[in-house]
């Protein structure tokens, strides 16, 4: 078989985090892609626009970001799994689709690049800057499902993930990436077929006449039906009843608003996933995500060489902020300090500092963009008394 | 009693919130006509609304049935079909939500010759917000948000979507159901970028603000002012406030300058990208 007929490019591969992310979307089971060029995110869409014609797919480039996300969500509502790509500019613009995406319960990917913003910034260079925005950048409250790779390997592993969480959440996820990971180039092993682990979503077996779109249940996800399987169904972004058809009053807004957060808040220790080293006794802890994540591996070591006891903790999945776990850590003996470096003036610092609630002493190391932060930057603020 | 479309309406949706003497009722009546005209499996149709007045439209048809954003209906669609080419997919939106926050996707998808019908209600303002001018709304014509007059000049729909790229084109009134009824049906069957533009009165806020005694003076100046030409320059066929109303299916050629509507088939895809063309059939 042509390789560029396969799905799965089982074996080791020397390439980029953008790439990565393309191929972990392709393995998951991504057929349709919509996107806008955008530094430096670009990649993405054209390793789209090249794979999925050769797998029956469709790639589509669309005139701006908002209608890429849109088109997204009727993809998703055609039963096919689907995926989008971008930096800062486009995903401001796709706020409005990830609420449709939201409040109609559409499971797709959504990858955000970072780079430096405010506006046009920094195209082609690193920022985290996006994060608060990615949890709140949107109208209405809600709950997201955001996850950060550290490197090409976990843009494939994690968009595989994203794609899974989507499924079984019926949302959109977020990747929040950013530059550096995105244009690294490295080894990258994609496994094969059979040992991923690949979920779809849970499609109803109800009769046509009984079927009601947003009756979830006890499991609080509803079933799905698509378009043409014959169930007529009716999908509004207005607040809505079982039956999916609007319904404006104070009780039914109630009901949807709190099961939409549930579906992610009672299950949120099944979803976040944090990776921790040398916890045990730690004086100080460094908490990172995405390529900060990486940049602190160094200066942990070297302060572990000069004899000090640091934990290393990194937030593969910033939202659903992992608040039970991080309040565990910060009961840990002997700790003094959590410091986190990222690349923006505070922001999941301070939801570190939110769960911390004063037990410890949580340290912004702030950085404005375009770069990573300084090994020396990072082990001062370890070794710092 | 029942009524003959019933099978295509929810009927636990109805009332609808339309005004009465709103126009939406006779479009809505004329494009169910049509659908059962056109023998296109209910089941394999969908319809997507934006929002506004007439994006309220697919929350009444019993079919798969998309209320997007303002402004989204036409990507939303864009998706939708070309994630499963064997759906027939119809946008039923107004003329705020299609042509001003959704102009751009309209333009588009009209070059792209995606394979959807585009029908727009043309009320000449924004209804549910209570009557504001906007990029259909006649030069001088007053308006919640154009009280000395309308000082913009309106776009002529019918000649920014021949212009855009779509194969088939036609503006009917309500006072014209069963050609209406036609030119929708007509517009179902084609393949490629099809636009309907419906002019309809909105006599409680466009009418009253525009010194129409009712809904029915409001129909009797269309039947009135309407010229079928079929053959006009469509760049003559811009709308003014008391002028005349230009009607007809204008344009009805052969989809897209490739040749090819989208989606294209995966062949085409790849003869395209890749420029082989070496497969044989």
């Amino acid at each position: 078989m042509n390789e560029k007929d396969k799905s799965v490019l089982t074996g080791a591969h020397f390439i980029n985090g953008d790439v990565a992310c393309a191929e972990g979307a392709i393995a998951a089971g991504c057929r349709f892609f919509a996107g806008y060029p955008i530094t430096p995110a670009t990649e993405i869409a054209e390793r789209m626009a090249e794979r999925l014609p050769h797998l029956g797919g469709t790639y589509i480039q669309m005139e701006d970001e908002i209608a890429s996300v849109t088109a997204i969500l009727g993809a998703s509502w055609s039963g096919v799994k689907s995926m989008t790509s971008t930096s800062g500019p486009g995903f401001s613009l796709m706020m409005e689709g990830i609420g449709l995406g939201i409040m109609t319960e559409t499971p797709c990917v959504i990858v955000n690049v970072q780079r430096g913003g405010p506006s046009t910034g920094l195209p082609t260079m690193v920022a985290q800057g996006d994060m608060m925005q990615a949890r709140w950048g949107s109208h209405g409250h809600y709950e997201i499902i955001a996850l950060c790779p550290s490197s090409p390997q976990e843009m494939f592993d994690l968009t595989v993930k994203a794609f899974n969480l989507s499924e079984l959440y019926r949302l959109p996820v977020l990747i929040m990436a950013d530059e550096v990971v995105a244009h690294m180039t490295e080894k990258v092993v994609i496994p094969r077929p059979q040992s991923l682990k690949i979920i779809n979503r849970r499609k109803t077996t109800v009769s046509k006449d009984k079927y009601m779109p947003y009756a979830a249940g006890a499991r609080i996800v509803p079933p799905i039906a698509h378009a043409g399987d014959g169930y007529h169904i009716h999908i509004t972004g207005l607040t809505h009843n079982e039956m999916g058809y609007p319904q404006i009053d104070m009780e039914t807004h109630q009901r949807l608003v709190k099961r939409l957060i549930d579906k992610i808040r009672v299950n949120i220790d099944k979803i976040t996933i944090i990776e921790e080293d040398g916890m045990n006794n730690a004086e100080v802890i460094v908490c990172a995500y995405g390529i900060s994540a990486r940049t602190s591996m160094l200066p942990v070591k070297l302060a572990r060489k000069k004899g000090m006891r640091v934990g290393m903790l990194k937030l593969v999945t910033p939202w659903p902020f992992p608040e039970q776990k991080i309040r565990k850590i910060s009961r840990i003996k002997g700790l003094r300090r959590i410091i986190v470096p990222e690349i923006n003036y505070g922001q999941i610092a301070l939801e570190v500092e939110r769960c911390v609630a004063g037990r410890q002493k949580v340290i912004t190391l702030p950085h404005g963009g375009g770069g990573t932060h300084n090994v020396e930057e990072i082990l001062d603020a370890i070794l710092d008394n | 009693m029942n009524h003959p479309f019933d099978y295509l309406l929810r009927e636990d949706r109805i009332p609808h919130i339309w005004c009465s003497g709103c126009g939406l009722g006779i479009a809505l009546h004329s494009f169910l006509r049509a659908v059962q005209r056109s023998n296109i499996p209910v089941d394999k149709m969908a319809i997507v609304s934006g929002i506004g007045c007439t994006g309220r439209t697919a929350g009444y048809v019993k079919m798969d049935s998309f209320h997007t954003t303002h402004g989204r209906a036409i990507p939303f669609a864009t998706g939708l079909k070309l994630a499963n080419p064997n759906l027939k997919v119809v946008i039923f939106s107004g003329d705020g939500d299609l042509i001003a926050i959704g102009g751009n996707h309209f333009i588009h998808a009209a070059r792209r010759n995606v394979d959807i019908t585009v029908i727009c209600v043309n009320n000449f303002n924004y209804g549910m917000t209570g009557g504001q001018s906007g990029p259909s709304t006649p030069l001088k014509a007053r308006t919640a948000t154009s009280p000395y007059g309308n000082q913009e000049p309106p776009f002529n729909l019918a000649y920014l979507a021949a212009g855009s790229g779509a194969v088939f084109v036609s503006r009917w009134t309500v006072a014209e159901p069963r050609r209406l009824e036609a030119s929708i049906s007509k517009a179902l069957n084609k393949q490629g970028f099809s636009f309907v533009e419906i002019l309809s009165p909105c006599p409680t806020l466009y009418g009253r603000m525009n010194k129409y005694t009712s809904a029915l003076d409001m129909l009797v100046d269309y039947q009135k002012n309407t010229v079928i030409n079929e053959k006009v320059n469509l760049k003559d066929a811009q709308l003014e406030l008391g002028g005349k109303i230009i009607l007809g299916d204008f344009i009805d050629i052969q989809p897209g300058i490739a040749g090819h509507p989208m989606p294209l088939s995966e062949k085409v895809e790849l003869e395209h990208t890749n420029k082989k063309g070496t497969e044989d059939e």
